[in-house]
């Protein structure tokens, strides 16, 4: 029996200026980037089409630096919930040939169609009819690459763009892989490229032909796993469509929209983001038990700070003063705050019995609880700005943020951590 | 070709007990009230020409076929300039 998979890897090209680009056809010969919005300070492109890209106009970039580099580029803001509407039907598409279709991002995907051959052909045959039908569809093209595991998938969608299929094989891996820079293996970040390229390895092919020992020496167990991953023998499956991922933290981070200057920004700020992780975690009926907080200043510097709770908790009271605790313990004040961050880690289960307690603090954080609870509730029901708390009003400015549901696309790992 | 632009529009539209859309007349303006003799088809479609994606519904329409969206829950032909 051939116990080889089918993997198949989807990536819509320039995926937020594609979709920018079909819903407004006279900006189709024109060069586009789709930037996080000025005003807010998010000034950096997050997108850019193919007739910006040559002349140097890259995702990431500060919007001032791509004007200079191309001054007559058209900055479109990003229209989120449009991006999630083509991303929800890509997706639909996908599903019509396999339930194993596992998102990595808004753009991109993996399918598993190893049970799918018989029913609808050989995979470049399901690749070529999704490509299809994303174009006539979405109005957009799609990268795909076909192998018979995730990360050689991934390097097929990438390995030619746009609108293009790539399969690698056994028949080709050699060729096709082996000559292309080691960075475009997933996980090989800026960090561990330097000490890749330190020792010589600056090709996916290098870094095969590299002996196990030696990588595992220089990067310890990451060390082996690239060594997989460049000889094309990753076994990680795709994740079905069902799949809910054991999620171990839940974090919010916001740039604001002016710099925070003293402690009574920052506990506002803490009190937005604390409601948002406590509502997400009510979501997923888990308590933290962990308070994690992130600080970044206008220089960009940045620390994290933890503390472990008394007990389980999903309450913002508590979440933004243990947050507000570590932040006056560790900051110094030396400059502004550009943004901050809460997380509640070590979740658990919310209905596991809870150890009752006899003391008041306990009985006062069962309170809090409910309150919250209400107030989702009510938020659900009449919308976020029905009920807020009222030293939000203090500054309009940073208290009208909606965190929570503000489109934050949370990154995913690979690992499905 | 032909200039298109995108024209939201009016439609009188009939919900079947199945929970299908049924446009039953595209009202252009004043003086133009379609009435959609049959739908011939309906797709998730993108529209390259004036732009937008959603359900189009291939109308027949005074013995002519015509496209219209439905792009999230507003009505869009692609009119003559």
């Amino acid at each position: 029996m051939d116990r080889r998979r089918h993997i198949l890897h989807c990536d819509m090209n320039c995926f937020y200026a594609s979709v920018e680009m079909q819903r407004r056809p006279e900006l189709r010969d024109k060069p586009l980037a789709v930037c996080g919005s000025q005003e807010e300070r998010h000034g950096i492109v997050l997108t850019a089409n193919y007739i910006a890209k040559p002349y140097g106009v890259k995702t990431g970039m500060a919007i001032w630096q791509a004007r200079q580099r191309c001054p007559h580029l058209v900055i479109l803001p990003p229209d989120m919930d449009e991006y999630i509407r083509f991303s929800r039907m890509a997706r639909e598409i996908y599903e019509d040939y396999t339930d194993q279709v596992e998102p990595f991002g808004l753009d991109e995907s993996w399918l598993d169609v190893t049970g799918s051959v018989r029913l609808f052909g050989d995979p470049v045959a399901i690749a070529r009819e999704i490509s299809g039908r994303i174009k006539f569809e979405l109005g957009i093209t799609a990268s795909i690459g076909v192998a018979d595991n995730k990360i050689t998938a991934k390097l097929g969608s990438d390995y030619k763009k746009p609108d293009a299929i790539t399969r690698i094989g056994e028949d080709n891996y050699r060729e096709i892989v082996y000559p292309l820079p080691v960075e475009d293996l997933l996980y090989v970040g800026p960090a561990t490229s330097k000490k890749l390229r330190d020792i010589g390895i600056s090709t996916i092919g290098r870094l095969a032909e590299c002996p196990v020992e030696v990588l595992a020496r220089r990067l310890g167990k990451m060390g082996a796993v690239l060594h997989t991953f460049a000889n094309g023998r990753d076994s990680s499956p795709v994740q079905r469509s069902d799949h809910i991922p054991n999620i171990k933290s839940v974090g919010n981070s916001a740039t604001t929209p002016r710099d925070l200057e003293n402690e009574e920004d920052v506990k506002l700020m803490l009190l937005l983001l604390a409601e948002s992780v406590c509502s997400r975690m009510r979501e997923l009926v888990s308590r933290c038990t962990e308070v994690e907080i992130y600080v970044r200043d206008t220089e960009l510097n940045s620390f994290s700070r933890q503390r472990k709770l008394a007990a389980p908790s999903c309450s913002s009271q508590e979440l933004a003063q243990v947050g507000f605790d570590l932040f006056q313990k560790h900051y110094p004040w030396r400059r502004p705050i550009r943004s901050v961050g809460l997380r509640g880690a070590g979740l658990v289960e919310a209905q596991s019995s809870l150890q009752l307690s006899l003391f008041a603090e306990d009985q006062r954080r069962d309170k809090w609880e409910r309150i919250d609870a209400a107030v989702d509730h009510l938020r659900q029901r009449y919308g976020y700005m029905s009920v807020r708390r009222a030293v939000l009003d203090t500054d309009p400015l940073l208290g009208r943020i909606n965190v929570k549901d503000g489109h934050t696309v949370h990154p995913v790992g690979y690992f499905g951590g | 070709m032909e200039k298109r632009e995108k024209r939201y529009v009016p439609v009188v539209v009939r919900f079947e007990t199945t929970g299908k859309l049924r446009p039953l007349v595209v009202e252009f303006d004043e003086e133009h009230q379609y009435v959609v003799d049959k739908v011939l088809d309906v797709r998730r479609a993108a529209c390259q020409r004036v732009g937008g994606v959603g359900d189009r519904y291939t109308c027949l329409i005074r013995g002519k076929e015509t496209y219209l969206w439905l792009e999230k829950g507003v009505w869009f032909v692609e009119a003559k300039k």
